[in-house]
This record gives structure tokens, C-alpha cells and sequence, in this order.
């Protein structure tokens, strides 16, 4: 029934709709409303409100982040033309990640050739840090955002990666829950935890554990020190994500690194 | 706070489909947000309003759908609710299961105002 004048006409129909917009065409099913006029032959002895409006609904069904959607994947095919293995490290600030990718590069270096993009909200003291390592390493200032997007990764590929890198390092802003929802066209995440942060992290910030194949357990010499249980940790994150692989390390000691320098260098083997 | 960010995104759909459809404004939006996509539904109808402001999208009302988050098991094929993200089957317990909704961020449909002819 018509909503506007309850006339009993169905104007609501679906159909597949092919259009074109931002230089491609596609197609989609579609469900709207026709509009239909009240229109006869004779007047009316009162004005018409030619401002009258009617309402109707379109179906959309896109996924509101599809702009960097399409962005990630023009980086995914890049990377993969250069043959180019992606990883997006995504931890809480103070977590370890640049200390973690400076042990990193130096034990890669003469290895597996390497690229850092890293973001932060503001300095350029992590790419300061890694630099020198024998690895491009590309500062992102992500200002007033709290995460990397495919855009801003897009923009400094081919500066960053496009010279022989095997391996890229991108180290997004630290932050458990913002940067999870962006795809930056990685191949995969790597979430880190520190084991200061609390072993139930995962099942508390699930959309990053449950996103991340692989999580770094980070800072693992300061576990006499503290009132924290591994196995409670590894349990959490197979709550969240079940066969989630598991590195346990210290940047610092170097234990743990050896496993961590294999794993890396066999993915790009 | 990377819901201004989604916001901001969700407000450009709005206004393609304004255009596209030769609509005046839009009066209502409606989206799905999974409850493991990390964006938050009370922060997205906080950041809606502040970024639609002076576009076609201002006023419109944001409708938000949460999904929560499901698993299909792949040793009994069953499919249940992840109560509290604790990915398991609810049927068997087995913790091989895949998630089959949950990480949705998607913008389902908009109420249009258009000229009526």
C-alpha cells in the first residue's frame, strides 16, 4: 500500500540494479519506491503544496569503510606484484612494539630485506629509533586520528617498499580497538601484549585478538615480577581465538628471539 | 575514537546516495555494527550528528543494528551465538568454528525525502 496516501498501489519493488560510479561499473539488488502521481483531469478549487515531499527507502548494503576497503586492496595487489609479505603490528601503547621491531631489523639485517612504515599521532621518534638498521623506514603522523588507514599506507608504498623489500613492518598507532577495524591491505595483523597489561586483555579487547593470527607475547622477563599467568594469558587468547599462534619473548634479553627471527624469515622463504 | 572516522565515511555514502537518487535530504540511516567490528554504537551516534552537520545528512536519524557475534562449528556444523566472545561451539564445544557474523560494518539502507511529482 502506498505509505504517502494509503491508495492501496505497491510501489515498493526489488530489482538487480547495474550503474556506474567512481569509473567502474557493478551491480547489486535494489529495493525502492516509485513515486506515483495523484495526477487528474480537472482542477482542483485549492492550491497544491508544490513543496509536498515524499519519503522512501533505498537499500544500500555496502560496507561503510568500503572507500579504505578499496584502497587496502589496491595495496594488497601492489604488495603482492612485488612480492612483498605485509604485516600490521597493533598493540596498547608502551607495549613494545618499536623496541620489539628494532631487535627485529637487527636480526634480520643481511637476512630478509625489510621496510617500517610506523604511525603515531604525532613525532617522528619511532622512525628515528629504527632507522640505521639497514631497513627504509617511512614516519606516518596520523595527527588527530587514532589509526592507520589504507590511504596514508597507500601514499608512502612504493617510497618505503619499492626497492627489493621482502618484508613490511607496519606498525599502526597504538591503540587495542581503532586500528583492528582498518584494513591497510596486510596479509596479515600481529597483535602484541606486554605482560604488564594484564593477562585477560584479550577477551576484553576481543576485536583485535580475534582479528590477529599471530600474537606476540612481549616483556616476558618481567614475568618473575609480576603477578601475571601465562597459561591464564595463552587461555584468553584461544578464547577469543582459538589456534591462535603464540610467540612469548623479551626484546630485551633476547629470549624468544630466535623462534620470532625464524617465524618471520620463513614467511617470506 | 576511530567512530568519527567511520562517521565521516558513512556520511559520504549518504550523500552519494542523496545525489545518485536525485533526493532532497536523507531523514533516517540504517547500519549493522558487529559486536566484534571494535566500533562502538553509542560512540558512532555520538560522532554521526557532529559529522553530518551542514551536509544532506543533518538530522537525519542514525538506526543502529548490533550483530552479535556468531560461529559456525566445523566439526558438527552447528551455529550458536559467541556469548561473550568465547569462541566455541554451543553444541559440542569444540573450538574449531569460524565466525559468521560479528565483524559487520555495513550501512544497510536510507530513508529518502524526495520531491514528490
Amino acid at each position: 500500500m502506498c505509505k504517502e496516501c494509503g491508495c492501496g498501489e505497491e510501489t515498493t519493488h526489488e530489482h538487480e540494479y547495474v550503474h556506474t560510479h567512481d569509473g567502474h561499473t557493478h551491480s547489486h539488488r535494489y529495493t525502492h519506491d516509485h513515486g506515483h502521481d495523484h495526477d487528474h483531469d480537472h482542477d482542483h478549487d485549492h492550491a497544491h503544496d508544490v513543496d509536498a515531499a515524499a519519503v522512501r527507502t533505498v537499500s544500500v548494503r555496502e560496507k561503510i569503510l568500503s572507500k579504505n576497503d578499496e584502497a587496502a586492496e589496491r595495496n594488497r595487489a601492489w604488495l603482492k606484484a612485488h612480492g612483498i609479505v605485509a604485516v600490521n603490528l597493533i598493540s596498547s601503547p608502551g607495549s613494545g612494539k618499536t623496541y620489539l621491531l628494532e631487535r627485529t631489523l637487527e636480526g634480520l639485517r643481511g637476512r630478509v630485506p625489510c621496510a617500517v612504515i610506523t604511525g603515531d599521532q604525532r613525532t617522528d621518534n619511532d622512525a628515528r629509533r629504527l632507522m640505521g638498521k639497514g631497513a627504509p623506514v617511512k614516519q606516518i603522523e596520523t595527527l588527530n586520528a587514532c589509526h592507520l588507514d589504507a590511504g596514508q599506507v597507500g601514499g608512502v608504498l612504493e617510497e618505503v617498499a619499492g626497492n627489493g623489500v621482502k618484508l613490511l613492518f607496519i606498525e599502526n598507532v597504538g591503540n587495542l580497538v581503532c586500528p583492528s577495524a582498518f584494513d591497510l591491505g596486510e596479509d596479515f595483523k600481529i597483535a602484541l601484549l606486554s605482560t604488564t597489561e594484564g593477562e585477560d586483555k584479550p577477551v576484553k579487547y576481543p576485536s583485535l585478538f580475534s582479528a590477529a593470527p599471530v600474537t606476540v607475547l612481549t616483556k616476558m622477563d618481567l614475568v618473575p615480577h609480576l603477578d601475571w599467568n601465562v597459561s591464564a594469558c595463552r587461555a584468553a587468547l584461544r578464547q577469543v581465538r582459538p589456534g591462535v599462534f603464540i610467540f612469548e619473548l623479551s626484546a630485551k634479553t633476547g629470549l624468544g628471539m630466535e623462534a620470532w627471527l625464524d617465524y618471520l624469515a620463513k614467511l617470506v622463504g | 575514537m576511530h567512530e568519527l572516522s567511520i562517521a565521516q565515511a558513512l556520511v559520504e555514502q549518504v550523500e552519494r546516495v542523496v545525489r545518485d537518487e536525485k533526493a532532497r535530504c536523507a531523514n533516517r540511516v540504517m547500519i549493522a555494527v558487529g559486536a566484534l567490528s571494535g566500533a562502538d554504537p553509542e560512540a558512532l551516534r555520538g560522532a554521526f550528528p557532529l559529522v553530518a552537520e551542514g551536509t544532506v545528512a543533518e538530522g537525519a536519524e542514525l538506526v543502529v543494528e548490533v550483530m552479535p557475534a556468531r560461529v559456525r562449528c566445523t566439526a558438527c556444523g552447528a551455529e550458536s551465538a559467541a556469548e561473550n566472545y568465547f569462541v566455541a561451539c554451543a553444541a559440542c564445544g569444540s573450538r574449531a568454528v569460524e565466525l559468521v557474523s560479528g565483524r559487520e560494518l555495513h550501512i544497510q539502507s536510507v530513508e529518502l525525502e524526495v520531491e514528490e511529482r
